[in-house]
């Protein structure tokens, strides 16, 4: 009999350990991120495409803003430069831009030489007699302007002055300031620089490389500078740096969050057992839920989130109640040593299965978000309950050694019973609270809950304060509004982005827009290129210039480089993406115009007025969009669109917790089989609920997603508290009540420490679960019959 | 009887003409018209108003192109140049940052950051402040003439001025700007006439 209880018992551990190997196997070829992809959602609209592509691969999210601060303006410009010098010639940088002309001559030979076929102005009309006319009219009218300095040069060659348009059209957006010939903040207290790097904003690793060459190109300039520049510092942002940011802060987090719960639940197991053979085996059930919570992720997701990760350490704290329950109870049958765990199996497991089962049921409204962040929770915390109940349940009542006793924690359990009886005496004032409560929450209902996505970003105060003033420097706002235009072909792109940019154009000069941009601006569709061709005169052009000047102090012989100029660009073969090689508007038609798989995407960011756009504005971009006729052109407010993206997950995960709850209802009347009883055990936790929100709102919170899953969490945490309570049949003894007492505050402390965490997704859950724990332990011990807790 | 040597008459008749010749040179002395004195007259203008005419004269053209209109000056250093004619145009120089605003377009540059343009600039800002220091910078000056009609020559001596400017002419009367003339070095040359509006 005894030998063939240890063969069981060694059979269950190879197994189990089998179990484990195939695990670490799993993880090790896992993939670990800590980015924004766990609240980007899987089946975007198109809309939400464009949010995801901007956000994970588009331009701006290769864009590091740098700021260089704290000496004089001086030191900052030459700071600039030397790192600007560095960084241009490494390949981990597309662009590096600090207002040095480094381009500026190739861009405008550029422009000039290509400037017949770039310039809207060339029309049939402009070509005429008449419009040759009134174009050299104008011309040499701005020469009498203190601009004409400027452009006597080029009277010869470009008496239109399409030269001058060209750069109208492409100088119109902000530029920061230059100081000591570099770019700076419009107070000087900053030199600005602005680098785009070749590694995709979703591309962490990319980033933080970029991130490191350029605070050695930094450290590098600051050195050779010498003593001037010793105080200077660097700032960067941009959302490749808000990525590389918070995986820092969310690796710091979940490492120092997992250590200090495991010391502190190593430390009250140690203080209840006094033997390190219980805590090793109390442990069991709760490493193996973690490893096969990152197993199941990692096989369902492709990957596993830092987050997930982080609110594992929660996990510790319930799973390891089970144990606790186990030798507790094991302690009071030991008398019968033989049978000590089949009466814990026939006692106590049916109670502690309800409470798992609840968890899992709480659990599963996670798993069916649409949120990819929640639903890695919700499988996370299945399969790691799932395994730890099972591990408690078959594997540790066969490795407890024949002679396992913990301390006799009895007198502990009589002291506790004394204080829970005494408990129902706060029925009254507790039940009071709840009511305040109640109105509380009917007070605060309108700013109870946080609207935005970015209340989940795990980006720092600090970190985004940085970015709003960079970003005000450099007078680059956030990119917010913009058309995005797709097809099949470059081309047919290109000329889409046209006829839209034509509806556009008169909103601008209406005043609704304060501009846009377009890709076909600096590479226009080889039909538009085509058509300013044809516009050229051919033939006739010396005959039509030599009748335009009638009338004008000006002799036609001064334009023949004019007329060489019309023949050559009339006769040339129209510009290419390759054309525009080595200057700086070629990343601005690669940031605009850029290939998806098979489809062509080109992006016409608007800029609104600074007060932003109104609704009336709105409209009038969509019926010139509408009258565009471009079914391939989508208007998009990405801060709308993100918001949008995310009361779309606070709404599902708002009906999905109902369900859960209504689970869990369910999952009480199948086992309590009395609605009476289960009303008993959800009051408490109601008012557990009702007054964790209260505190959250009367300590200036506003509810997220996150806050919501907590109050799931204290529903299905709770709800094991609840029904020892309410439990059928005999009353609760003091070995339980000290069982649960344990066994509260290790989920406590496990979700008590995410409410001190910085990364406001684990913050938010842990100050709700871990004064909800309590409170629903307090709240279920008070509501309690008086005759359910037993006395000495 | 001793006799009078013709020396000594001559050194007497010197003694008592002398004082004379002071007192009559002296007054001219005291108002000799140096670039110090022209400077202090000048710096005095706090604030003027004044039409102005400018004439271009540029080789590529048959006739000189003509423009008109305002100009504003507050010492010390803002200047603005309200264009009327052919076109409604206005340039304002502030501190170190251009504006110019011509029909819907509107610029504004940071003059350090075009050199040419803004010794140009100060060469009239300068001369309207009394700003010898400012003008020494990127000019060498020469002044010509009476302080009623007087000539301020200005040679650029900063190498970038140089390539386009030969020679800034300013003329004036006391305090008065008449005219700026600048001679570039291909030879076009633009005169503008300035006429004093009295001050409010």
């Amino acid at each position: 009999m005894m030998r063939h209880l240890l063969q069981r018992r060694w059979a269950a551990f190879a197994l189990w350990l089998a179990g484990v190997a195939v695990c670490a196997l799993v993880i090790t070829r896992t993939t670990f991120t800590a980015d924004l992809s766990a609240f980007l959602p899987q089946t975007p609209t198109p809309e939400q495409q464009v949010l995801l592509d901007q956000l994970t691969d588009g331009v701006v999210s290769r864009l590091i803003l740098v700021g260089i601060e704290g000496a004089d303006a001086a030191t900052h410009a030459a700071l600039s430069k030397r790192m600007a010098q560095q960084l241009r010639g490494d390949p981990a940088f597309v662009t590096v831009n600090n207002g040095e002309p480094v381009n500026t001559e190739r861009d405008q030979a550029f422009l000039f030489g290509n400037r017949y076929l770039l310039s809207p102005a060339v029309t049939p009309e402009r070509f005429s007699v008449a419009g040759l006319h009134a174009a050299l009219n104008d011309t040499i009218e701005m020469l009498a302007s203190p601009a004409g300095m400027m452009i006597k040069p080029l009277l010869p060659r470009d008496p239109t002055g399409e030269i001058v348009a060209l750069f109208e059209q492409m100088n119109a957006g902000n530029r920061p300031r230059m100081n000591h010939g570099a770019w700076a903040s419009r107070d000087g207290a900053r030199a600005l620089l602005l680098a785009q790097t070749r590694a995709a904003g979703a591309d962490t690793d990319g980033q933080q490389q970029a991130m490191a060459q350029m605070q050695r190109a930094f450290d590098a300039a600051v050195k050779q500078h010498g003593a001037a520049a010793a105080s200077a510092k660097l700032a960067m942002t941009g959302p490749g740096v808000f990525s590389v940011q918070s995986r820092q802060t969310i690796e710091r987090e979940v490492t120092r969050l997992s250590i200090i719960s495991t010391l502190i639940i190593v430390s009250l197991l140690l203080l209840v057992y006094r033997s390190f053979t219980a805590l090793a085996l109390g442990l069991l059930p709760v490493v193996s839920g973690a490893l096969v919570g990152v197993v199941a992720v990692s096989l369902g997701f492709g990957l596993v989130h830092g987050l997930t990760l982080g609110f594992g350490t929660t996990l510790i704290g319930e799973a390891v109640d089970y144990s606790i329950y186990l030798f507790v109870q094991s302690r009071q049958a030991n008398a019968d040593k033989a049978g000590a765990a089949r009466d814990w199996v026939t006692e106590f497991w049916p109670t502690i299965r309800l409470g798992v089962l609840t968890s899992i049921v709480g659990f599963a409204s996670l798993l069916l978000s649409s949120f990819p962040g929640l639903a890695q929770l919700g499988l996370y915390s299945i399969a790691g309950l799932v395994t730890a109940a099972l591990v408690t349940r078959f594997l540790l009542p066969l490795m407890l050694p024949k002679d396992f006793r913990i301390r006799d924690v009895s007198a502990l359990g009589n002291r506790l019973a004394q204080v829970a009886r005494r408990a129902p005496l706060l029925r009254w004032p507790l039940a009071c609270v709840a009511l305040a409560a109640c109105v509380v929450i009917v007070q605060h209902r309108d700013t109870l809950w946080n609207a935005e996505l970015s209340s989940l970003s795990p980006v720092s105060q600090a970190d985004q304060a940085v970015d709003a003033r960079l970003r005000a420097d450099m007078g680059a706002p956030d990119v917010r509004y913009m058309i995005v235009v797709s097809g099949t072909a470059r081309e047919a792109v290109l000329q889409s982005a046209e006829s839209v940019a034509r509806q556009l154009q008169p909103l601008v000069e209406q005043g609704v827009l304060t501009g846009f941009e377009s890709p076909s601006r600096y590479l226009p569709s080889i039909a538009t290129q085509r058509a300013r061709q044809a516009s050229l005169p051919a033939d006739d052009m010396a005959q039509r210039l030599a009748q335009a000047v009638d009338g004008l102090p000006v002799r036609a012989a001064v334009f023949q480089p004019f007329l060489a100029d019309v023949a050559a660009a009339k006769a040339r073969a129209p510009l290419q993406r390759a054309d525009l090689d080595h200057t700086s508007l070629a990343l601005a038609v690669d940031s605009l115009l850029f290939q998806r798989g098979a489809r062509w995407n080109a992006m016409l960011p608007l800029s609104a007025p600074a007060s932003g756009f109104a609704i009336e504005a709105v409209h009038a971009i969509r019926t010139a969009l509408a009258a565009a006729g471009q079914p391939n052109a989508l208007f998009v407010d990405l801060k709308a669109e993100s918001d949008q993206l995310y009361s779309g997950y606070l709404q599902q995960a708002t009906w999905y917790s109902l369900g859960g709850l209504c689970g869990i209802v369910v999952l009480l009347l199948l086992s309590l089989r009395s609605p009476t009883q289960v009303a008993r055990a959800l009051l408490p936790l109601a008012a557990a609920v009702v007054t964790v929100v209260a505190i959250l709102a009367l300590s200036g919170h506003r509810l997220t997603i996150l806050h919501l899953i907590g109050l799931l969490l204290i529903v299905a945490v709770g709800s094991n508290y609840a029904l020892f309570f309410t439990g059928k049949g005999d009353a609760i003894s003091p070995q339980t009540l000290t069982s649960l007492v344990f066994a509260n505050l290790t989920t406590v402390s496990g979700f008590g420490l995410l409410g001190f965490s910085s990364v406001p997704v684990l913050q938010a859950i842990g100050t709700t679960v871990g004064p909800g724990a309590v409170l629903a332990l307090v709240f279920a011990a008070s509501f309690a019959r008086r005759q359910s807790i037993a006395g000495k | 009887m001793n006799a009078v040597s013709p020396g000594t008459i001559f050194r007497r008749l010197l003694a008592l003409l002398l004082p004379l010749v002071l007192a009559c040179a002296a007054p001219a002395i005291a108002a000799d018209w140096d670039l110090d004195r022209l400077m202090q007259s000048l710096a005095k203008t706090k604030e003027g108003r004044a039409t102005f005419v400018e004439k271009k004269y540029l080789a590529l053209l048959d006739r000189p192109v003509e423009s008109s209109g305002e100009l504003l000056y507050v010492a010390p250093d803002r200047l603005e140049k309200r264009t009327v004619k052919p076109k409604p145009e206005s340039m304002l120089v502030e501190g170190d940052t251009l504006s110019i605003e011509r029909g819907r377009q509107k610029h504004s540059v940071q003059m350090q950051e075009y050199p040419e343009l803004a010794g140009f600039i100060d060469s009239i800002r300068g001369t309207l402040a009394g700003d010898r220091k400012a003008l020494e910078r990127s000019f060498r000056l020469k002044l010509e003439g009476q302080a009623e009609r007087w000539t301020l020559n200005l040679w650029p001596t900063n190498a970038k001025l140089a390539t386009n400017i030969h020679l800034v002419q300013i003329t004036g009367s006391r305090d008065n700007v008449r005219s700026i003339e600048i001679i570039q070095t291909d030879g076009d040359r633009s005169v503008m006439t300035i006429e004093k509006v009295a001050s409010r």
